[in-house]
């Protein structure tokens, strides 16, 4: 225990500072350019009923993306080693970072009524069966479908860090005790995935409350709409601005609400979680050579990747069979895929650096100074750029910074920032859990060696977060990457990235072309990924 | 960047001379990309004024005009073009365009034409495009297809983010006034999915999720010219179809109105207007006679044109769309 340590707070404050007051200042200077609201005409029936469509959606969206993704998760924790294991994690991250347009056509290819799946049943015969499909595609079932395409990857690439970060001598114990399967599930895994489930629910629920393009075109018609469509709505064609503004306060309200509720409801396990990821390579656990539950894993890895390759193979099909040669000659699309991930690492470098600088001020409250709800408020705090509709903020960064900057010729830096804001919480929630790790397992030894500041930094906590920094890096600019709400917001000349070509394309009848960009789109974001990933964990083994 | 960073540069300096100026267009984005018209108009434009054009896109015509109310008396813009005769209202109501003070007696359209303010640069009609090869006997008449049958199902855009979903929305009210509830209820039930745009709507028809979807008479045209095929066509409904005529319009803040009267009267010209059909899409806003594609030449036409008055679209708008709502979202 340190005594009279004093809070480290200067990071946290300023990231806080960075991601709220931007958005704070956003929404002061829109409202600013606004009449005076009356609050009564926001709080209609209509209102009400699509927020409890939204909640119903999000809830089971998450629920159903966390459940499917434990077994996964477990069963790759549990297959250390099989060929193409870690590309198969990093094809795990592209559903998140796909625009919303290019992965509803490939999930209406696998799943629609002319999809892959109908057609393979209809030629197996089952069609005479009464058997014609999985039903209608459109509705609630797409809206979970979709959701569960975009988040149970992400909920698997989350949680898979709690079984690596298992230490070797746990195994070791259990295996001396004779444990099964069930015994290792019951008091090695369990305690270590409760407190890491609510970080990762939120982070899911809040993507799915604020989905737009998704519920709007899978959900099958306006009785399934979400606040963000009312916002839309507000924002782009009534231009009601106090409205748009009053419903985007009550999203943020009602998702902090729904994030402390999660957050309460946690088990806290003290000290449950220990040990760094680098040590659980070398030890295996000893359930894992049985016939059954070398079965039950296979089984598990297979659907879950079944699930997220199906539509994924749909986009690259597509692609290849769209004018590709004559597309990839277009020096204007190279450019523009240079601008994406220009784009995509600014907005990468932005967010570690935010998530990081806030992390250094939780991870100090909670080990050292024991406050890890206010830890945990903080970091939710920190995620809430998520919740805030990207045609407020976008509207509201515009409009403050018009005076001061010429925005036109700005779009590329302004597009990298509000990407950087946006992608924080993913940074908090992939990195959080390993920095917390090692200020609660190095402490003691820090305070003995006299270890601290910058000396601390570069020889503990670096080379412990380094590949999953990696990670973050490596996820948050795949995600702006292939963004288009954000670049779309600023208007851009003809400084284009992929994803606007992609928008354009369509716009212009050449689904085709559409299909080559995408394919390209996200070929580029697993570069990105693999590029990035592999340098951090490269670096880290040397 | 150059391109962009030299002018700025030039201006900054304020020894811009008069031959050299930039005329700042915004649109929307699919008027500048590489298929769209954009291009072409930017250079005939640019060899006969000695100026250049720089274009800001935003994504469609709705964020154009929130653009447009974000930006005040700080626009850029020296012309708008791009808005629908839905939306001009609302632009010309908050003073965000002003007077042309041109003679509009070259266009030729279906309709008469004599706004102050607006110079109308295309036009087409709204209509179901169907997939032939899958549907055989479409519903004949807007009567038909809103009559309650569930097959075959249809794919529409959302009024509140779109403007083919808007244009659908004033058809049904159009025809049917007070009833246009009733039809909507009948519509949803063959309604397969309502999309945010255009694009997510006729990429998913493209794809075989359903045999008809909200689009234009002139989208068979981009099939037969550029795929060679006769399989998707527009139905001509007796009740008449709904129009969507886009405007342009110089901006009330423009600080060079003489350029910006130019480009306007540039509109009603060969030079612009060629690149419209096979650009856009659209029908041109002027006689194009043998420069007119062939495969617009021979579209189906519809008999009967409908446009509500711009100024009864914006005192209507919201509440029709909760008209809508209500309908489609009924149990």
């Amino acid at each position: 225990m340190m005594v009279g340590h004093r809070p480290l707070l200067w990071p946290g404050l300023v990231a806080l500072c960075a991601l709220l007051g931007l958005a704070a200042a956003a929404l002061a200077a829109l409202l600013a350019r606004a009449p005076a609201l009356d609050p009564a005409s926001v709080f209609d029936h209509y209102t009400l009923r699509v927020l409890r469509f939204t909640l119903m959606q999000a809830g089971l969206s998450t629920l159903i993306s966390v459940a499917f993704a434990l077994p996964v998760a477990r069963a790759l924790a549990r297959r250390q080693r099989f060929r193409g294991r870690t590309l198969l994690l990093r094809l795990m991250g592209l559903p998140l970072v796909l625009p919303v347009i290019v992965a509803v056509f490939g999930i209406a290819a696998v799943w629609g009524r002319n999809g892959a799946l109908n057609h393979g049943l209809q030629a197996l015969g089952l069609e005479s069966l009464g058997l014609t499909g999985i039903g209608p595609l459109y509705g609630l079932t797409g809206i979970l479908i979709a959701h569960i395409f975009f988040n149970m990857p992400l909920a698997v690439r989350l949680l898979l860090p709690v079984w690596e970060a298992i230490p070797g001598e746990t195994w070791r114990l259990a295996s001396q005790l004779g444990m099964g399967s069930g015994a290792i599930l019951r008091l090695i895994e369990l305690p270590r995935l409760l407190p890491a489930l609510p970080g990762a629910a939120i982070l899911i629920f809040l993507l799915c409350f604020t989905s737009f393009a998704v519920v709007l075109t899978l959900g099958g018609g306006p009785a399934a709409t979400t606040l963000e469509v009312a916002i839309y709505r507000a924002m782009r064609l009534e231009f009601d601005i106090p409205r748009a503004v009053t419903l985007g306060l009550l999203q943020v309200a009602i998702c902090a609400g729904v994030a402390l509720l999660l957050l309460r409801l946690a088990p806290t396990v003290p000290g449950a979680a220990t040990g760094s990821a680098a040590e659980s390579r070398m030890s295996a656990r000893p359930d894992t050579t049985g016939p059954m539950g070398r079965l039950a894993d296979c089984l598990w890895i297979a659907t879950g990747s079944l699930w997220v390759l199906g539509p994924l193979v749909a986009i690259v099909v597509a692609g290849l069979t769209g004018p590709l040669v004559a597309v990839l000659a277009r020096a204007e699309v190279w450019q523009a895929a240079l601008r994406s991930v220009t784009i995509g690492l600014g907005a990468g470098l932005l967010a570690v650096t935010l998530g990081t600088l806030l992390l250094f001020t939780t991870h100090d409250l909670a080990v050292r100074s024991r406050r890890p709800r206010l830890a945990d408020r903080l970091e939710l705090a920190g995620s809430l750029t998520l919740v805030i509709p990207p045609v407020v903020l976008g509207a509201g960064l515009f409009v403050l910074l018009l005076p001061l900057v010429p925005v036109f010729d700005w779009a590329l830096p302004l597009a990298a920032t509000v990407n950087g804001l946006v992608a924080t919480p993913y940074v908090l929630r992939l990195l959080g859990p390993v920095l917390r790790r090692s200020a609660e397992r190095h402490d003691r030894l820090c305070a003995s060696l006299g270890l601290a500041g910058l000396n601390r930094l570069r020889h503990l906590e670096w080379p412990g977060a380094r590949p999953m920094l990696g990670s973050a890096l490596a996820l948050t600019s795949a995600l702006a990457t292939g963004d288009l709400a954000a670049i779309a917001l600023f208007g851009t000349e003809r400084d284009a990235t992929l994803a606007l070509l992609i928008f354009r394309a369509l716009g212009s009848y050449r689904m085709d072309e559409a299909a080559v960009l995408s394919l390209l789109l996200v070929g580029l974001c697993l570069v990105v990924f693999i590029v990035i990933e592999g340098a951090a964990r490269g670096r880290a083994r040397t | 960047m150059l391109r962009l960073a030299v002018p700025i540069l030039v201006a900054a300096l304020g020894i811009l001379p008069a031959r050299a100026e930039v005329l700042t267009i915004y649109t929307y984005d699919s008027f500048i990309g590489d298929w769209g018209p954009g291009p072409a108009i930017e250079e005939a434009f640019e060899a006969r004024c000695g100026c250049s054009i720089a274009w800001t896109a935003v994504e469609d015509a709705a964020v154009l005009l929130s653009r447009l109310r974000l930006e005040g008396t700080a626009t850029r813009a020296d012309v708008v073009l791009g808005l629908d005769t839905n939306l001009q209202a609302e632009a010309q109501a908050e003073g965000l365009v002003q007077a042309h003070g041109l003679d509009l007696d070259g266009l030729a359209l279906p309709f008469d034409w004599s706004d102050p303010v607006f110079v109308p640069f295309d036009y087409g009609y709204f209509a179901i495009v169907y997939d032939s090869e899958r549907v055989p006997a479409p519903p004949a008449s807007l009567d038909a297809l809103t009559s309650g049958e569930a097959e075959p199902k249809l794919i529409i855009q959302d009024p509140r983010t779109s403007t083919p979903g808007l244009g659908l929305m004033l058809w049904l009210k159009a025809v049917y006034g007070e009833d246009a509830g009733a039809a909507w209820k009948g519509l949803a039930r063959r309604t397969l999915t309502v999309t945010p745009g255009w694009g997510e709507a006729y990429g998913l028809f493209l794809e075989g999720e359903a045999p008809m979807v909200l689009s234009y008479t002139t989208s068979p045209a981009y099939h037969r010219m550029v795929e060679g095929t006769d399989r998707y066509r527009a139905i001509i409904f007796p009740e008449g179809h709904y129009m969507q005529v886009e405007v342009a319009a110089m901006s009330a803040h423009t600080e060079r109105a003489e350029l910006a009267r130019d480009f306007l009267a540039f509109i009603g010209e060969p030079g612009f207007q060629a690149t419209i059909p096979t650009g856009n899409w659209m029908y041109p806003a002027i006689e194009l006679g043998d420069a007119l594609p062939e495969a617009f030449r021979t579209l189906p036409r519809p008999d009967r044109a409908i446009l509500l008055p711009p100024e009864e679209v914006r005192r209507n708008r919201s509440a029709w769309t909760r008209e809508w709502l209500d309908a489609m979202s009924a149990p």
